[in-house]
């Protein structure tokens, strides 16, 4: 008897809501998955069954590509993003590790600056920066969006290192330094190491958050040549009113599928960096 | 000549010989190093986000067409969106976007935290499935969401037809109203993992004991939820929900991707009209006016939302 309503409460408490988000989490990927290997004919047949496939096809995987420029947007893309990231994980520590960590005039004021410039939005800053960067001579070159994406990323950085920064102890720095290390060498020696998590989860987001940008790549690389996979699939694949929803699937998975295995690799961290301002602070 | 004199006198140019420069002292002191630290991130943020600021802001006040020279027009710019009725649409339109789907993903996410609480089997891939919509980059899956919608080939249309339930489905992006639900719809879908994970986070500071002693004073199970639980998570909530509603009300790509701002400028919000006056219509400092209404109208939702939660 007691058995039974357990396992009831189970059902209703966990199992079926548990497959209720699972679903709607997952169909779409399961629907880009399921029309990227139809063949066009199955695709547009208004009585097949829209998630059966009866003729399994790669025929839009290889059309991608071998018609578009689809490798060079993933090159493109990471190298954008690992670009950015670098430059905003610098950046980012070296605003976050005083303000964090050492007492001077002014530190406090700055630190909520830094706060508050994560909340200068995007879209009030592209008509500038276009203008900007079009006076730069930077237009359709990767060099725009690696400059520009920093500024999206440092101040979040910033923000989630001083967090991790914060939670060494301030002794071991003092320590290091009365045996005669340098202020730098106690920097570099003892504290970054301690605090590689913090880094792992904030490059995880910038390399993401780069991986994902549209506004900037959709202003600054109108080249095919020069374009991120994002703007490469919306912008190639949809040509007027045509949609090629095959090759536009398959390009959308394949473009998901880096983010997805690098983010399932470090989900821990991930994670732990998702909630560290939420939690924490 | 008696200036010198009197320095030297003052102590000023002998003080060399007592206490000489050194420059590795000098770096060693906590102000000096860190200062040399912080100027070049923050040189590169005066560049990069310093200037483009100040300069959008100034140039939301002049009439500036792309390739031409600006002319200042003062005010000019706010009193031609106040008497423009698409302007006010994409105001109403951000409110109720952010407004709307900010309720349903804190109290989905809220959901899914309580299921993801308890104990079973494969919980940690179960996490990486649920947080899928949020990694992937939201082009890519918006457009898959465009094509979920697409009224004829659709998937919610074709599941329509073939079960029977319809012999035509809605056109989702198709009518103002519709349209509307449909943004807000793929909106949740993206950011309800985000609030699922954090409050899970939250849900696992609350200390057992807490939950016990309630047991112990007869509390049942909604009892525990509205008196332990929900008072503990209040703070994560919040700061969350502070955190989506800044990101939501700032979204352009979805609504870019899906419907354009269309039809007929139904769906546009300040992000996506900011964009298409200024990239479209060339209206530079038009679109760098609607681009700065924005923190006004951001801080009056965010202010509303904290009276909100001191009332409750």
């Amino acid at each position: 008897m007691v058995g039974e309503l357990t396992w009831q409460k189970r059902l209703l408490g966990l199992w079926l809501p548990l497959a209720g988000f699972l679903v709607v989490a997952l169909f779409p990927f399961t629907w880009m998955a399921a029309t990227s290997l139809k063949t066009n004919a199955e695709l547009y047949d208004p009585k097949a069954m829209p998630l059966a496939i009866k003729h399994p096809s790669l025929v839009h995987y290889i059309d991608l590509l071998r018609e578009t420029n689809f490798l060079v947007w993933v090159a493109n893309t990471m190298l954008v993003a690992a670009i950015a990231t670098a430059i905003s994980l610098l950046l980012g520590a070296m605003l976050a590790y005083p303000l964090a960590r050492m007492r001077f005039r002014g530190g406090a004021l700055l630190a909520i600056a830094v706060a508050v410039t994560y909340l200068i939005p995007q879209t009030l800053l592209f008509v500038p920066m276009a203008d900007l960067i079009g006076r730069m001579h930077l237009g359709n070159t990767l060099t725009a969006v690696m400059l520009t994406y920093p500024t999206l990323l440092v101040p979040f950085i910033a923000w989630l290192l001083m967090g991790y920064f914060k939670t060494v102890p301030k002794e071991l720095e003092e320590q290091a330094m009365i045996d005669g290390a340098s202020r730098w060498r106690a920097m570099t020696r003892i504290i970054l190491p301690l605090c590689l998590p913090g880094f792992l989860s904030a490059g995880i987001f910038a390399f993401t958050l780069s991986q994902n940008e549209f506004l900037y790549a959709l202003l600054f690389l109108s080249k095919s040549s020069v374009r991120t996979i994002p703007i490469g699939v919306v912008g190639e694949l949809i040509r007027g009113d045509a949609f090629y929803w095959g090759q536009l699937m398959a390009g959308a998975l394949l473009g998901s599928i880096p983010v997805a295995l690098i983010y399932s690799f470090f989900v821990k961290y991930y994670v732990a960096g998702l909630t560290a301002g939420a939690v924490k602070g | 000549m008696s200036k010198i004199l009197e320095a030297s006198r003052a102590g000023a140019l002998s003080a060399p010989a007592h206490r000489p420069f050194r420059l590795g002292a000098f770096m060693e002191r906590e102000s000096v190093f860190s200062w040399l630290m912080l100027t070049p991130p923050l040189l590169f943020l005066l560049a990069f986000l310093g200037y483009p600021f100040i300069y959008g802001v100034y140039l939301s006040f002049f009439h500036k067409e792309v390739a031409r020279a600006a002319s200042f027009v003062g005010f000019g710019n706010f009193v031609k969106l106040y008497n423009d009725p698409i302007f006010w649409q994409a105001v109403r339109n951000t409110i109720i976007f952010t407004g709307v789907a900010t309720i349903f993903k804190a109290s989905g996410g809220l959901a899914m935290a309580l299921v993801m609480n308890q104990s079973f089997k494969m919980k940690s891939v179960t996490r990486a499935a649920l947080l899928l919509p949020f990694i992937v980059p939201t082009v890519l899956s918006t457009v898959a969401w465009q094509w979920i919608l697409d009224p004829g080939m659709g998937l919610f249309n074709r599941l329509l037809v073939v079960s029977g339930l319809a012999t035509t489905g809605p056109s989702w992006l198709g009518n103002p109203t519709m349209a509307m639900i449909s943004i807000i719809m793929v909106n949740t879908w993206r950011g309800l993992p985000f609030f699922g994970i954090s409050i899970l986070a939250g849900l696992q500071t609350i200390p057992v004991d807490l939950h016990e002693s309630a047991t112990i004073d007869g509390a049942g199970t909604w009892g525990r939820f509205r008196y332990v639980t929900l008072p503990s998570l209040m703070p994560v909530i919040l700061i969350v929900t502070v955190f989506s509603i800044v990101i939501t009300f700032f979204d352009f790509q979805l609504v870019y991707v899906l419907t354009g701002g269309g039809p007929a400028n139904s769906t546009h919000l300040m992000a996506t009209y900011a964009y298409s006056l200024s990239m479209g219509a060339g209206q530079m400092g038009l679109g760098s006016a609607v681009a700065l209404s924005m923190v006004p109208v951001l801080g009056l939702l965010l202010v509303a939302l904290t009276l909100f939660v001191r009332k409750d």
